[in-house]
């Protein structure tokens, strides 16, 4: 067996070579002092496939075109098998990508291994770091929820900040007048056909580099005998892929990246932020205004680029120990105080959110719930029905599934059953819901739209919606207004409300109608904050 | 330390390596690869269909004589629901039931049609026959004509999902 193994090796090997460069590649020889500090190279370069072999397949599952594409990721997050993994997947490959290439540059400047003659190997790689910064820019914008709109709204606009060449960047982007299809048809088109070719290009002639001038030795390895590539240094790049992928996974897995609204360009309330990586030039350029900005917007970041390409000829002293590379070592650390600073400062000035964000990622069910019926989902919580009747998959296993019982019963058995339970089911071991005749109607209009396939989504229903809803009805709103088609046309229909008026005015209407439409025959309505606040945050969540 | 018990140490240390190698990328190989196969081969979650669609009056129809109808639909595609025109031929059988076969022909969905003067469906493409029951008469096709699920409100057929293999449903 083995023998025709080797044979067929042969055969191959002599046709293609193969098993010679690879044996080339493997038993490359490598300095005595070579070990953990270098395995950040091969991190990135497999953080690079995870997020080409991620990319193609969200792009299986994906519309590039806007809203479209928005539409297609809701899709991929909540009816694909494993489609939340990937996107998250992708996501945080991109931020981790972004820690392991500046991890990889900060071990190359500290040991001083961009010196003669690999100047070219650490130019290219300061390419490289800012093309994973334009894959991040331009992959910021797919989703096309409002974040992704307004945060690219901002990237274009310093874009067209740049002197003499502002305005063509900004017609190269498609960003005239607005983001709008033409943006997002050039942003796709970079992020994955321009870019992920350009990566690989560079990738070999940034590894062809560093195999033509050898890895960078330490002083006084030129006394020890070297080291093959293979297995060691393999085994120590493997064991860091492995701790990088474990925790992308871990994250994955463990930190839900939300989806927001469909993007909205006539909302005013959107206050957009940047990518993590990217606040601290969003802070930098808060530091000048007026015709200073673009100092802070494009000159500044301009100039430290320029500074990080020109490193290998601005220190050209010998090589030295990287204990007693003290400059490049305070150098280091002050630009990591200094980002720090910049990026904890803008977490810190960030306003808090005016609104509950809303994951459009989950189901949303819940949403074409009446008042009534969601005001249910609240006493069903609050009676902790759960504990003994289970719901589709969840649930205690005392009393029967509820979401198979509904069929089968009406409202006013249910009613009194809550009431009496042994009345309606001799036997049965349940207590007496002690709630007012109203409460339980809603509670029994709940059940009776439970079925298997809306079980869950109904069970995710936010705590704000479910007290919002008791909020309206316990003050009886539906009596003038509609929500979902259900209700009265005193006043106006409530779906829709967001687009229609701002948050403050509608709070301060619940306390004086006719202060604010006048002729509106709307009583006033006391309401204590946290009460407002569900309710508002509820209706504005409504479909429209 | 003599030479020869460095060497199987040196040996073992290796051995350790490579099997470490092989195994930690076997790891990654699966925790990549096999939610990415559950990702591309199993079915999205099912959106609610299984609704009814109206089709036209069937009082009129001459019993044994298949009529082609129209009709417009909801369906699922991917991350939309289109409204889409979608058609059956419809015959009210001997006994006055109603029946309403999809119009593609089993054999490899191209569109067939009623031979009015031979009085059987015919498929253009490689000449299965069927006959008004959808029984096959000839040709290649593998099984008679799949039906669509239908109801009768009044004097109108409603036109629910088509019944058939599942890779062939709509």
């Amino acid at each position: 067996m083995k023998r025709r193994w080797e044979q067929a090796a042969g055969w191959l090997d002599h046709r293609t070579g193969i098993q010679t460069a690879v044996r080339q590649f493997l038993y490359e020889e490598i300095p005595a002092s070579s070990g953990w500090h270098q395995v950040f190279g091969s991190v990135a370069v497999f953080l690079f496939l995870v997020q080409a072999f991620t990319g193609a397949l969200l792009a299986f599952n994906y519309a590039p075109t806007p809203g479209d594409s928005y539409n297609s990721l809701r899709y991929i997050l909540t009816e694909l098998t494993a489609g939340r993994l990937m996107r998250g997947l992708h996501h945080w490959g991109a931020s981790m990508m972004i820690v392991v290439v500046v991890l990889h540059m900060v071990q190359v400047f500290l040991y001083g291994a961009y010196k003669k003659p690999r100047e070219a190997t650490w130019m290219v790689g300061v390419v490289l770091l800012l093309v994973t910064l334009a894959y991040g820019l331009t992959g910021y914008l797919l989703p096309w929820d409002n974040r992704a709109y307004f945060g690219t709204v901002v990237a274009t606009r310093i874009a067209g900040q740049a002197p003499v060449l502002g305005p063509y960047l900004v017609r190269l982007l498609g960003g005239v007048g607005a983001v709008g299809v033409v943006t997002f048809a050039r942003f796709y088109g970079l992020h994955v056909l321009l870019l992920p070719p350009a990566t690989l290009l560079l990738i070999a002639i940034h590894v062809y580099l560093v195999r033509k001038h050898g890895v960078a030795p330490a002083p006084g390895d030129e006394l020890l005998p070297k080291k093959q590539f293979y297995p060691r240094q393999v085994f120590m790049d493997t064991v860091a892929i492995f701790v990088a992928f474990a925790a992308l996974f871990t994250m994955a897995v463990a930190v839900r990246v939300p989806l927001e609204q469909l993007a909205d360009p006539t909302d005013t309330s959107y206050i957009p932020r940047p990518e993590w990586y990217f606040l601290f030039l969003f802070q930098t350029l808060k530091l000048f205004t007026g015709p200073l900005e673009v100092v802070g917007s494009v000159v500044l970041p301009g100039l430290a680029v320029l500074a990080l390409i020109l490193v290998p000829f601005i220190d050209r002293g010998q090589m030295v120990r990287v204990t007693r590379r003290t400059v490049a070592i305070v150098f280091v650390a002050l630009a990591a105080l200094g980002w720090t600073g910049l990026t904890a400062t803008a977490v810190m000035t960030t306003p808090p959110a005016t609104e509950v964000e809303i994951d459009y990622s989950a189901p949303t069910d819940w949403m074409q719930l009446s008042p009534e019926e969601m005001a249910g989902v609240a006493y069903f919580r609050q009676e902790n029905c759960v504990s003994c009747h289970s719901i589709g998959d969840g649930g205690g296993k005392v009393g029967p599934d509820l979401t198979t019982t509904s069929i089968h019963k009406d409202a006013a058995w249910m009613i009194q059953h809550f009431k009496r339970p042994s009345a309606m089911v001799p036997g049965s071991s349940m207590p007496p819901i002690q709630l007012t005749d109203a409460q339980l109607n809603s509670l029994a209009a709940f059940l009776l739209k439970l079925n298997p396939d809306n079980a869950s989504a109904l069970g995710n229903a936010p705590d704000f919606a479910t007290q919002g809803a008791l909020v309206y009805q316990v003050n009886r709103c539906g009596t003038c207004h509609m929500v979902n088609n259900v209700g009265m046309k005193v006043g106006p229909p409530l779906n829709g409300l967001s687009k229609r008026r701002s948050r403050s005015w509608v709070e301060d209407h619940f306390a004086d109608p006719q202060k604010l439409s006048p002729g509106s025959f709307m009583p006033p309505y006391k309401l204590s904050s946290k009460d407002m606040e569900n309710l508002t945050t509820y209706l504005f969540a409504l479909p429209e | 330390m003599p030479a020869e018990q460095r060497e199987t140490e040196g040996t073992t240390r290796r051995s350790f390596y490579i099997g470490a190698i092989y195994g930690i990328w076997g790891i990654i190989a699966a925790a990549l690869g096999l939610p990415a196969a559950a990702y591309l081969l199993l079915p999205p979650k099912v959106r609610k269909e299984n609704e009814w669609f109206e089709i036209g009056d069937v009082s009129k129809l001459a019993p044994e004589s298949p009529v082609e109808m129209t009709f417009r639909r909801n369906r699922v595609d991917g991350w939309k629901i289109i409204s889409e025109k979608s058609t059956a031929w419809v015959v009210k059988e001997a006994n006055h039931q109603v029946v309403a076969f999809g119009p593609q022909c089993t054999h490899l969905g191209c569109a067939y049609h009623w031979e009015e003067s031979k009085n059987e469906f015919l498929c253009p493409c490689h000449s299965s026959v069927f006959a008004v029951d959808g029984k096959v008469v000839s040709g290649p096709a593998p099984r008679p004509l799949d039906r669509y699920e239908t109801k009768i409100q009044g004097n109108r057929l409603l036109i629910g999902p088509l019944e058939g293999p599942p890779e062939q449903k709509a």
